[in-house]
């Protein structure tokens, strides 16, 4: 069977998966492993007075002052106004978000780690709080970090010419948004297993972690260790959506634990952590004008966008990746003629911000895709009619954004259409005024998005990284039985991405993909890789496994041509055989001939052999763009305030497919989340910044239940940029969802005069926006 | 997330059950609420007596017009009509509509009804059918309540501290009741948000209107129910809103407007528009 690029074969990996037989940090057996509980923070903002360890444990309770020679998490960044944080992997003399860790606990069982904890006590002073970025650039506000002066870790402006456009704009449209925190939830949260290796002399981290290669990084700097002396590895990981693409305070308490008592120490994030150290993404606010002529036609956008970034800057991403990519992406696929925008990121008491999945896209999707509809509204046009007008045309590619994006290649408006009809749009104002004429309020909502995938090193050079991706390599091998391995330092970790890379091997050496093994995320097996975050795992492992294996087919080609005694360019692979007319020589005898027999080949062989390792990067180190359109129809109870969808389309273009069935999964998860980020999840604090969603019963997620069958439709333009024209697309669906039923709430709920411009749009938010309109209305009568 | 240190005792009737209670002994029927408390250690019982093998707990049974539900009954079982004798429908549909099926194979009527989260189900529920807690103390001696008086408010119950429940009662001919009951959820599977319940057994000229999830006990709006049986006609909106302002103060309007909706629903199920 065909199981190269395209084909739409199962997944690799579930087999172990669905018999409960894969090996998460949790499922891992070392001698002597003992089990590690943090005590951690119940006050968002406090002074650290003191830490008293109950009589008897000293031993097995470490706290900052243990640790000296440990060096917090410190992201520096060349971005001009950004501020430094350091972030320790135990409080020092300041606790900064309800979570922080202060002390760890060992035990040989985790609920006697976390009696040790409960038996710690630890004397807060405590301080005023910054329970969110509106407060915490109040004049006198209480200072996260004092010597800053401020509570900005960075702005940054895009400074375009608007007079033209407001001098033009017969519509403007002026309006506020605002994000939830969220957090991310994986099934599989945070876990650490460490321990020192005597035999290798090295401190072995298994991690549940998307970029093994840069955690060893991060581990051997702040430990002070040589790298040679650490050895990371990524076990099988339950979901990772950005959530394990830093370094994590953990990592780093419990390896100094493992190396200090020389024993094997575990940690395993529960839900709660995961909820409240654990909400760290997604909040941002947004003012944005937009000026359009009476087509609707964008003539200028102006915006500010604040970030609620939390205590700390996360190491390698930053706290200025978040809102650096907000300016960046606010005028998304559209042709934004002239553009300002201000940025700030702004530090509070909360978590420190992680990148989730769409990395800041979510957001500012949301916010331009309801400006969108509202400027349709105000020029009295179909929303897909006036998106049409303003997304980038095929013709135009590639094109250069007027943030100096650069689009490489496709269609925005035929995406926008083909979704349209997948929804039948031109039949819905029917159906709209027949649901309305029984008392029912349906909605249609549009929402467009490009994303960039895969950028590389200008791009995180630009952003001022302490870390810079390059090129990505992996080893193809044939294995003296005429197997093939792969080896690649990215990781898979619930995307696929160990299948995807397989294919791309089969792509080269046309072999059934039973026969390809592939091994990951484990720095001591693998070349480097700085790992799979921003969509580029198959864009950049898939293109070096590609090289290797192209390479390595060359190779199989010469021998093989020896041993048929025949030309190189005279033969072909298939099935696993090198084959010159009728005859054939299967890949495990040319490896048999080359490990077992090299007196079969002639002496001037190639000494490299069967093994090659192979960097990639694409032509362009811009990214290239995957973009979509998804559309929704729902229903809003006004009784209830529940939003219901009722139907739900995407209609993307990721470039080539590498696997039909997996995108199509891509795409379904991350539009459960872009459900979960409009209808659902909210991580709410009090005013002392004290999170009052801790568990699974107040932090609401969605389930199989909300969700609807999600209709999906494609199209192929192949990027002229990247080895298979492959695009990144692990991200993208999570993006457009809330922009899509916000839109279709609005659009149900118009004839109330209700407009919703916060997520999650909530039944209590819904239904209070329903009661204040009637209220209004009332008032008005 | 681990609980504290307890010891698991196993009573083999509800008398030793009732003996075995202390300050700092607790009843474990399905732990489906208790569970979760242990390991986020807001419960920190040092002994848990577990009562759902005890077999008398577990019987359905009928006699003298009334049906009797072992408290450590399962909803699961309710859901399915896993019974000697066939239970009312709504008990059935209601125990449906209970969290997910992994909660319901465990939890326990009676220990839902013990615990008394205010938005559960099974304390609204059974005061509309006016069903009665049957408790028993450590002599041995049975003391049976109303549901409708059973619950003071959230979390708290008319339970002494060394009873236990069980069984919950409830009359033969609500078999044949008319019913309604209309929950609103934030999703499939959640605590509810508002219940509306409206029971009516017109042979009897039984008429009862429930609303739960209050924040505090069901609330029984008796008039209203008078007016809705004095009529046969659905009240309007604003009435339902106007007798539920009237017995719960200060609520938020949009938890008002939750509960008319839910009583406005189960009011319909019973009498079309």
């Amino acid at each position: 069977m065909h199981s190269g690029i395209g084909a739409p074969v199962t997944r690799k990996e579930d087999a172990r998966h669905l018999k409960g037989k894969a090996a998460f940090v949790g499922d891992i057996k070392l001698p002597g492993c003992w089990e590690a509980a943090f005590v951690r923070s119940p006050l968002a903002h406090a002074r650290l007075r003191g830490i008293t360890k109950p009589d008897g444990y000293e031993g097995c309770i470490f706290t900052a002052a243990d640790m000296p020679d440990l060096r917090p998490i410190r992201a520096q960044s060349t971005l001009p106004s950004y501020k430094v944080s350091d972030y320790p992997a135990l409080a020092q003399d300041k606790v900064r978000y309800v979570g922080e860790c202060i002390a760890i606990c060992i035990a040989p069982t985790r609920a006697e780690a976390e009696d040790l904890a409960e038996a710690v006590i630890v004397d807060l002073e405590p301080l005023p709080a910054v329970p969110n970025a509106t407060t915490a650039l109040e004049k006198d506000a209480p200072l996260l970090h004092e010597a800053w002066g401020d509570n900005l870790f960075l702005t940054t402006r895009h400074d375009g010419d608007l007079t033209e456009a407001r001098e033009q704009a017969t519509i403007v449209i002026e309006r506020r948004y605002q994000t939830a925190r969220q957090a991310m939830n994986p099934m599989e949260g945070k876990g650490v297993l460490a321990h020192w290796d005597h035999k290798a002399d090295q401190l072995i981290v298994h991690t549940s972690t998307q970029v093994p290669h840069l955690i060893r990084t991060g581990i051997s700097e702040c430990l002070g260790l040589d790298q040679a002396n650490v050895r990371v590895i990524a076990p099988d990981v339950g979901g990772g959506f950005g959530y394990k693409c830093v370094l994590q305070p953990e990592e780093l308490s419990v390896a100094w634990v493992a190396r200090k008592t020389d024993r094997p120490i575990r940690w395993t994030e529960d839900r709660r952590e995961h909820l409240t150290a654990g909400a760290n993404t997604r909040e941002h606010s947004y003012r944005i004008t937009a000026y359009a002529d009476d087509d609707g036609r964008l003539l200028g956008l102006d915006a500010d966008i604040w970030v609620d970034i939390g205590a700390y800057s996360v190491w390698p991403f930053t706290a200025c990746l978040e809102a650096a990519q907000a300016g960046g992406n606010l005028p998304g696929p559209y042709v934004v003629p002239a553009y300002a925008c201000r940025t700030y990121s702004v530090a509070t008491n909360k978590p420190a911000f992680t990148p989730y999945r769409g990395v800041a896209r979510p957001g500012v999707c949301f916010a331009m895709e309801l400006t969108m509809d509202a400027i349709a509204r105000a020029a009295g046009k179909n929303p897909l009619e006036v998106r049409c007008l303003n997304l980038v045309p095929g013709a135009a590619m590639p094109y250069v954004n007027v943030t100096g994006k650069f689009y490489d290649s496709g269609d925005y408006p035929q995406a926008a259409r083909e979704a349209a009809k997948m929804i039948d749009a031109a039949s819905f104002r029917e159906r709209q005024k027949a649901a309305a004429a029984e008392g029912r309020y349906i909605g249609l909502g549009f929402s467009s998005f490009t994303e960039q995938s895969a950028h590389g090193t200008k791009v995180f050079a630009a952003w001022g990284l302490p870390l810079v991706p390059g090129y990505e390599q992996a080893m193809v091998k044939l294995v003296p039985s005429g197997a093939v391995e792969v080896r690649s330092g990215n990781h898979s970790f619930g995307q696929g991405l160990e299948t995807g890379i397989a294919q791309v091997a089969c792509e080269w050496l046309k072999v059934d993909i039973s026969r390809v093994k592939v091994t990951m995320g484990d720095t001591g097996l693998t070349p480097y890789s700085t790992g799979a975050y921003a969509s580029r795992g198959m864009v950049m492992a898939g293109g070096a496994v590609s090289k290797a294996a192209e390479e390595l087919a060359r190779r199989i080609r010469i021998h093989g041509a020896h041993l048929l005694q025949c030309e190189p360019e005279d033969v072909e692979i298939r099935d696993g055989h090198v084959f010159h007319n009728m005859a054939s020589v299967s890949f495990a005898d040319i490896a048999s001939a080359w490990y077992l027999h090299p007196d079969r080949l002639p002496e001037d062989v190639n000494t490299a052999g069967l093994e090659v390792t192979e960097g990639y990067k694409p032509d362009i180190d811009t990214g290239v763009f995957t973009y979509a359109t998804h559309a929704a129809i729902v229903e809003v109870d006004p009784g209830t305030g529940r939003t219901q969808i009722l139907d739900y389309v995407i209609f993307e273009d990721c470039g080539r497919r590498v696997n039909p069935l997996i995108l199509d999964g891509q795409s379904y998860g991350g539009a459960a989340q872009g459900i979960g980020t409009a209808l659902f999840e909210e991580t709410i604090y009090d005013a002392a910044a004290q999170p009052l969603t801790s568990t699974l019963a107040d932090y609401i997620l969605p389930g199989p239940a909300e969700l609807p069958s999600f209709r999906l439709g494609h199209s192929e333009t192949l990027s002229p940029y990247s080895r298979h024209g492959i695009k990144g697309v692990g991200e993208g669906a999570a993006i457009a969802p809330a922009g899509a039923i916000v839109n279709a709430i609005n659009d149900a709920l118009a004839p109330l005069g209700v407009e919703i411009n916060q997520v999650p749009a909530t039944p209590h938010r819904v239904l209070s926006a329903i009661l204040d309109a009637r209220a209004k209305q009332r008032a008005a009568e | 997330m681990k609980p504290v240190p307890f010891d698991h005792l196993h009573p083999e009737t509800p008398r030793e059950a009732a003996r075995a209670l202390s300050d700092t002994a607790k009843i474990i029927a399905g732990g489906q609420s208790l569970g979760p408390m242990l390991n986020l250690r807001l419960a920190r019982p040092s002994t848990l007596l577990g009562v759902g093998g005890i077999p008398a707990l577990k019987e359905i049974s009928e006699s003298n017009g009334v049906l009797s539900i072992g408290a450590a009954v399962t909803h699961a079982r309710i859901e399915d009509g896993d019974s000697p004798v066939p239970l009312p429908p709504m008990l059935r549909n209601v125990a449906r509509g209970i969290a997910y099926r992994a909660v319901r194979n465990k939890g326990t009527v009676g220990g839902s009804m013990a615990h008394a989260d205010p938005a559960a189900d099974w304390v609204t529920a059974m005061t509309a059918l006016d069903a009665t807690i049957v408790l028993m103390d450590t002599g041995g001696k049975t003391r049976r309540v109303p549901a409708a008086g059973f619950m003071l408010g959230a979390y708290r119950t008319t339970i002494k501290p060394a009873e236990v429940i069980t069984a919950v009662e409830i009359r033969s001919e609500m078999r044949a009741a008319l019913w309604g009951y209309y929950k609103v959820t934030r999703k499939v599977g959640e605590f509810a948000d508002a219940i509306g319940a409206f029971v009516v057994h017109p042979p009897s000229g039984y008429v009862r209107l429930v609303a739960g999830a209050t924040g505090g006990r069901p609330v029984v709006l008796t008039d209203l129910a008078a007016t809705i049986a004095g009529t046969a006609g659905c009240p309007a909106d604003e009435e339902i809103r106007a007798a539920l302002a009237e017995r719960l103060h200060g609520l938020d309007p949009v938890k008002l407007h939750l509960l008319t909706t839910a009583l406005s629903r189960a009011i319909k199920k019973v009498i079309p528009e």
